[in-house]
């Protein structure tokens, strides 16, 4: 589902000096329906960069990135819009949402892209939001006043609404409670068990060892540094 | 698919100053394209040569016209051209008093453009109107009332109904937030991103906001010194820019 081929990045700073980082070099990676892999690594070995250039937001220097049968490293803007709204979900650590727009819609929005009805789009949100204890007295309201947990969950239900083939979770249990935390956990495990590829980043030993089925240290794609 | 619109080498200069150089896109149905770059990029200079405000130097607009399929724009009859900016094209000025007949009412501005496409109906009009007026939301208590009562916010969403009440395909927009106070602008950023998902819009944004970007663009072209430096998904130019200037622009937006 999720299949990376001699990938590689690297960072130009045009304006501090033209600095070149090599942060990523021949990475190949396999990840099939049904199998959750964890990125581990030191900080800074590029465990989100790595993430970020499987959704196509940050642009590889050389490879093959296929998902869903598609090559985001070669696709046009059109291509790789259409594989986020139909393929690829991502829970990333951070809600960006318009400001004024109701959490309920928020959550919605994943479903409604794809031509859901309205009504439809509405009750799998908000069953979504029950199963992820946000108090019904917050959906009609914008997250973004929320607490660092409340947009989490939030994030969390937009990613889980649409049963995406593929999915990135960028340290989705982070600031959870031990409840909400287990509740997370489970729809990991139901969205495997439902056949979705999962590429996440977990900081939390014992959440990557519940779900994982392996590892990839990383570290092992830093280029070689010329002295 | 066929692009809704595809644009070749563009270019236009003002005597020895360069406006825009040899610009080349498509632009597919329902997409939504922005257009960043500081004052004298010329991307103001670009929209106008798009949507034949300005008659470029040299380059082709095609445009997939709902009766004769692709037309080149630069090259087809003024009359021609003008029936589509008053039916299959909108135009939303930076400045709704562009856009807008100041004297008359706010249900004349937006019954205006239903007439020069052959409504005759009064009561028709008026309907249209109306629920035009509710879907930007401004009261329709106001439908008699002149543009020159209204706040800058409301012009600007009056300007909007003026535009899509024909049922637009293509809408080019000039600084479309640019003069609002932010939060007159969230507001009608959102109001824009639902009608362009509700009525499956294409749209070329000109701004140099980049949070009006990538709230609504799909993808985003940078000009600087009238060329086209950086092209791509809007998400990924912004958070991974590979070209000098773009790195500089990004960079240069304070962090609230």
């Amino acid at each position: 589902m999720i299949e990376l081929r001699n990938v590689s990045k690297t960072f130009t700073l045009h304006n501090q000096g033209s600095a070149v980082i090599n942060v990523l070099a021949h990475v190949d990676l396999d990840v099939r329906p049904g199998e959750c892999v964890a990125l581990t690594g030191s900080s800074g070995a590029g465990k989100s960069t790595l993430m970020r250039m499987i959704y196509g937001n940050y642009m590889a220097r050389s490879g093959v990135i296929r998902v869903g049968g598609v090559d985001l490293v070669q696709a046009e803007p059109r291509e790789i819009i259409r594989i986020r709204r139909e393929t690829l979900g991502y829970v990333s650590q951070f809600l960006r949402v318009v400001p004024r727009v109701p959490t309920l819609q928020v959550v919605a929005e994943p479903l409604r892209a794809i031509g859901a009805p309205p009504d439809r789009a509405e009750a799998q949100a908000r069953d979504l939001l029950t199963r992820l204890n946000i108090p019904r007295r917050l959906w009609s309201l914008s997250p973004t006043t929320f607490s660092g947990g409340e947009q989490q969950r939030v994030n969390i239900a937009r990613g889980f609404v649409h049963p995406y083939p593929a999915l990135l979770l960028d340290e989705p249990t982070a600031s959870l409670d031990p409840e909400n935390r287990d509740i997370v956990l489970g729809l990991i495990e139901t969205a495997k068990q439902r056949g979705a590829a999962i590429v996440g980043i977990f900081h939390d030993t014992d959440a990557r060892n519940r779900v994982c089925d392996r590892e990839i240290d990383v570290g092992r794609f830093t280029p070689e540094q010329a002295a | 698919m066929t692009p809704l619109l595809s644009v070749q080498g563009m270019t236009r200069s003002y005597g020895n100053h360069l406006g825009c150089s040899d610009v080349s896109f498509d632009l597919y149905p329902g997409e939504v394209m922005g257009i960043v770059g500081e004052s004298g990029s010329g991307k103001s200079t670009l929209l106008n040569c798009l949507a034949g405000h300005l008659t470029p130097d040299a380059g082709s607009v095609i445009y997939d016209t709902r009766g004769h399929g692709p037309r080149d724009t630069v090259t087809m009859s003024e009359p021609e051209r003008r029936m589509l900016g008053r039916t299959d094209w909108a135009f939303v000025h930076q400045r709704a008093s562009d856009g807008l007949r100041m004297g008359v009412s706010a249900g004349g501005n937006v019954g205006e453009r239903l007439m020069a496409i052959g409504n005759r109906h009064y009561g028709d009009i008026r309907g249209h109107a109306i629920d035009w007026l509710d879907r930007v939301e401004i009261d329709a208590g106001r439908i008699d009332d002149r543009p020159v009562t209204f706040s800058g916010g409301m012009q600007q969403r009056l300007q909007i109904a003026r535009n899509l009440v024909t049922g637009p395909r293509l809408v080019f927009m000039d600084e479309p937030t640019g003069g609002l106070d932010v939060s007159v602008q969230a507001r009608l950023l959102d109001l824009l991103r639902g009608l362009v998902r509700d009525m499956g819009l294409s749209a070329i944004i000109v701004t140099h906001d980049l949070a009006v970007v990538r709230l609504l663009a799909d993808r985003l072209m940078v000009m600087k010194s009238g060329r086209v430096v950086e092209h791509g998904l809007t998400d990924r130019v912004l958070d991974d820019p590979q070209h000098a200037y773009t790195q500089l622009l990004v960079s240069s937006v304070l962090q609230v």
